[in-house]
């Protein structure tokens, strides 16, 4: 029998069709892949069977029973858990009071603690999650704090276990100790659906893998063995795209861009320590890392938004600092890498997003006073070459896909011909398609003898783009060498401090 | 299930904002004004009656909506235009009173300038002194992290009694009782329209600085900057927009049209400055940028509205015993409803809800 069944899906949103009659079954006790690019509907498919949006048409069976789910709890009720990209867990508390909170054992008016860290502890030794039931979450990894997650629909007896982008904030070595332990749960009788566009995830750990593409679903419950990356991304993305290409250079120019004795400290606490980098024209220098290490920080600095507590920063051999605006002015370019929140102002318009930070060239403004018809015809002229999926340029920013907001801030950077640029996390949150085409273009760049910056989670990216890699952990670069230096495993650790780097500065 | 019409009904409903929204807000404001008065034993009908009459019934009716429209208009925009860069400008009425005192410095003194010269500098003075009363609470958040809207109710209390200290000392007029200062000279008065009511060219400075405003805010370098700074500062911040400066700037603009809304009236309608003459202008601001919707031109039209129910409340009063005090029953219900638009979602949806629970119930029970 099926676990879950769900019929003739649909849901209508103003301008989209999300869903289009979409049918999708996942099996008692497999684990099942939701496969789709970003704004593919793989999300809203699991928000409806969550309970967290209601679909206009269709039907849900949840253990061959016809069931209206129209609130969380209601889906929690049927044993249906979910745990989210960002994790909704309390730091400061510990992980058995995270797990029981909504619903607590009480005794009388108090809460039964005693009771519910024992049960808790239980649960971690049955599922082998390895975590103390009283340590606080502010302590954990992100794993563990992800294996909290998984306990908390588990405790509320969750046999359907939904993960949205599970793997997105792990490293490789987490990503491993994940797939146990969700071997261990399909082991246990569990069913579990993965929601991923990570094509070589869905064929490591997946038994069936259904695809959703712009709201219809291409192919569903297809046994991922005997698929090949190749198939899936084509399903995916509905034409061929080559997700391996990449060419490196070896001959890179001069140093363009060179930062030394970096150091910052906020609030008391040293984030960037001693750090040095440099970066040679033509030359792509991928910057790895976990995440919290100083990276943020670090692209604050270089991009001149926030005063380092000592630095020398040289571009072309002449020293340069400033405000963000002097950086700009200088040749430096920027993808930030929060585009909602540093890279886009979404409420304006295409045209005005596509100017942002260039707005006083003379060619938008004269005198204070925009230069309208410029403007309009420049943003045409980007979103035609940049390929941005849009009716108009007049188009609200916060109307595109994440994709297509990414190519807005490529297209804004690229085309003031930057000498040096900060590339972070160019890709994140991006479909396979963008995800190619930004990639192709920022090769074209480093080609024309430009300095780039890579910064990236995506370690994937790092090692694909790269001309050299330079690892950071804990404010310092522990690492650096060319980039077929270390295989994933071995930069896992490095990103982990777990062994120190012998790579020779260029 | 939801049927086709309904799901096409609920995404309009869903984005339901901006004119309509205004619209549909002000008149539920004034059917449930309707109940209220129904309920405290007035007739509505009658009551409304009066207040067009009021306003619209003679000449001396529309003199007197333009007349009220105008400083309603001024505070109205500089509201508005604060909140493009995300400001709370609380402060309008304390700029009000600044800009009357820098029209009337310059205004009650007799220098023997043709009016094309005297009117212009009354009216900058009230500019400037408005701009800088309003950049000094931009410069406080900016520098000190001070809270604008903190700031521009203290200031507000500042200014006031300032000018009221002024008024009943070194600039009261000679002979005078109450506290207020000499009569404003011929060169530095607003021409009236009509020679015998109060109504000035000021409505049309209010109407042309409506439009000029929404052209800055669409049109201009610095405009933009202030739309990037309200709607996002990091982004704002990356793209190397100074962020203090355009926060200053905006509570000076800001300001400014709030100075003009005080000249206006001492150049105008009082034609000197007198004590305590806002009957709280600056706070009526508010509900009119929220009635326009935050937009510049609809401002024009907001005011227009407040200006007529605060017209026709004489009527009202004088002909049906309404205190005047009801028309701000009905101009609180606007603000509250266009400041809620849940709410005013939630009141056109009842029936929808109501059969969404029955299909629930059903499903439950099947």
């Amino acid at each position: 029998m099926n676990a879950v069944e769900m019929h003739g899906i649909v849901k209508q949103y103003p301008l989209v069709r999300a869903l289009d009659n979409v049918n999708f079954e996942v099996e008692k006790g497999e684990i099942h892949s939701i496969l789709g690019e970003n704004g593919a509907g793989k999300s809203t498919l699991m928000n409806v069977l969550y309970g967290m949006t209601t679909c206009d048409e269709g039907e849900i069976l949840i253990d061959g029973k016809k069931v209206s789910i129209k609130h969380p709890s209601q889906a929690i009720a049927l044993g249906i858990g979910m745990v989210h990209q960002h994790f909704m867990l309390t730091p400061v508390m510990t992980v058995t009071e995270n797990i029981i909170v909504g619903s607590e054992p009480v005794k009388g008016p108090f809460v039964d603690y005693k009771t519910a860290s024992k049960k808790v502890a239980e649960m971690i030794e049955e599922y082998h999650f390895g975590i103390d039931a009283n340590a606080r979450v502010q302590t954990l990894s992100v794993g563990q704090q992800q294996r909290v997650e998984i306990l908390k629909a588990l405790y509320r007896g969750a046999n359907i276990l939904i993960l949205d982008e599970p793997t997105a904030v792990l490293t490789p070595q987490e990503v491993e100790e994940l797939f146990v332990v969700l071997r261990d749960l399909k082991a246990a009788g569990k069913s579990i659906i993965i929601i991923t566009h990570k094509l070589k995830e869905t064929q490591e750990i997946a038994d069936r893998v259904s695809v959703l593409r712009a709201g219809v679903m291409i192919d569903s419950g297809l046994p991922v063995k005997g698929c090949s990356i190749n198939d899936l991304a084509l399903m995916m993305v509905g034409r061929k795209v080559d997700l391996s290409f990449t060419r490196h250079r070896d001959d890179p120019g001069d140093v363009a861009f060179e930062v030394k004795d970096l150091n910052l400290t906020i609030q008391g606490v040293p984030v960037l320590k001693d750090l040095a980098l440099k970066v040679r024209k033509g030359q792509i220098l991928g910057i790895a890392g976990i995440e919290g290490n100083g990276q943020t920080e670090l692209i604050e600095v270089l991009t001149g938004l926030r005063k380092p507590d000592s630095m020398t920063l040289l571009k072309d051999g002449e020293p340069l600092s400033g405000n963000a605006a002097r950086f700009l002015s200088a040749g430096v370019g920027h993808i930030p890498e929060d585009r909602l929140k540093r890279g886009l102002v979404t409420p304006l318009s295409i045209e005005d997003n596509i100017i942002l930070g260039y707005h006083k060239l003379n060619k938008f403004a004269n005198r204070g006073i925009r230069k309208a018809g410029a403007i309009h015809s420049f943003a045409e002229e980007k979103v035609e070459e940049f390929k941005v999926k849009t009716p108009n340029v007049l188009e609200k920013c916060s109307s595109l896909s994440g994709g297509n907001q990414q190519k807005v801030i490529i297209a804004r950077v690229f085309s003031q011909d930057p000498d040096v640029l900060i590339a972070a996390q160019p890709t994140r949150g991006v479909d396979v398609g963008a995800q190619e085409f930004i990639h192709s273009r920022l090769l074209d760049l480093r080609d024309q003898g430009k300095a780039i910056i890579l910064i990236s989670a995506d370690l994937d990216e790092v090692r694909r783009l790269s001309d050299r890699v330079a690892v950071i952990y804990d404010g310092r670069i522990v690492a650096e060498s060319n980039h077929d230096e270390w295989d994933e495993m071995e930069l896992g650790l490095l990103m982990t401090g777990g062994k120190e780097g012998g790579g020779e500065s260029a | 299930m939801k049927k086709k019409n309904d799901v096409q009904r609920e995404n309009r409903l869903s984005r339901l904002d901006g004119a309509p929204l205004s619209i549909i807000s002000l008149l539920i404001s004034i059917v449930i004004s309707a109940v209220i008065l129904a309920v405290s034993g007035y007739n509505p009908f009658e009551a409304y009656s009066a207040i067009i009459a009021g306003a619209f019934g003679s000449l001396r009716g529309i003199a007197q909506t333009l007349t009220q429209a105008t400083p309603l208009i001024f505070t109205g925009l500089a509201f508005t235009l604060a909140k493009k860069a995300n400001l709370i400008n609380l402060g309008v009425e304390g700029q009000l009173y600044m800009g009357a005192l820098g029209a009337a410095i310059v205004g009650t003194v007799d220098l023997h300038l043709p009016m094309v010269i005297h009117l212009p500098l009354a009216i900058l003075g009230g500019l400037i002194l408005g701009a800088l009363f309003g950049a000094l609470i931009g410069f406080l958040k900016v520098k000190f992290g001070s809270n604008e809207v903190v700031a521009g109710v203290m200031l507000n209390t500042i200014a006031t009694l300032f000018v009221s200290y002024l008024l009943n000392g070194p600039m009261l007029a000679e002979g005078s009782s109450v506290a207020q200062t000499e009569r404003v000279v011929e060169s530095a008065r607003l021409p009236r329209i009509f020679q015998s009511y109060q109504l000035t060219i000021a409505i049309i400075i209010a109407v042309i600085a409506c439009i000029l405003v929404r052209w800055f805010i669409n049109r201009t370098t610095l405009g933009y900057e202030i739309r990037c700074v309200g709607l996002n500062p990091k982004a704002a911040e990356t793209a190397g927009i100074s962020i203090g400066k355009v926060l200053i700037l905006s509570m000076c603009i800001s300001g400014a049209i709030a100075g003009m809304a005080g000249a206006s009236h001492v150049l105008g309608v009082d034609r000197r400055l007198i004590d305590g003459f806002s009957s709280g202008y600056g706070f009526n601001g508010i509900a009119v940028s929220a009635l326009a919707a935050e937009n510049p031109v609809g401002v024009i039209f907001a005011g227009l509205v407040f200006g007529v129910l605060k017209a026709g409340a004489m009527e009202l009063n004088r002909s049906t015993g309404i205190p005047t005090e009801f028309v701000d029953v009905i101009q609180s219900m606007v603000v509250i409803f266009v400041s809620a638009p849940l709410l005013v979602k939630g009141m056109l949806h009842i029936k929808n809800n109501y059969s969404g629970k029955k299909a629930a119930k059903v499903a439950k029970e099947a």
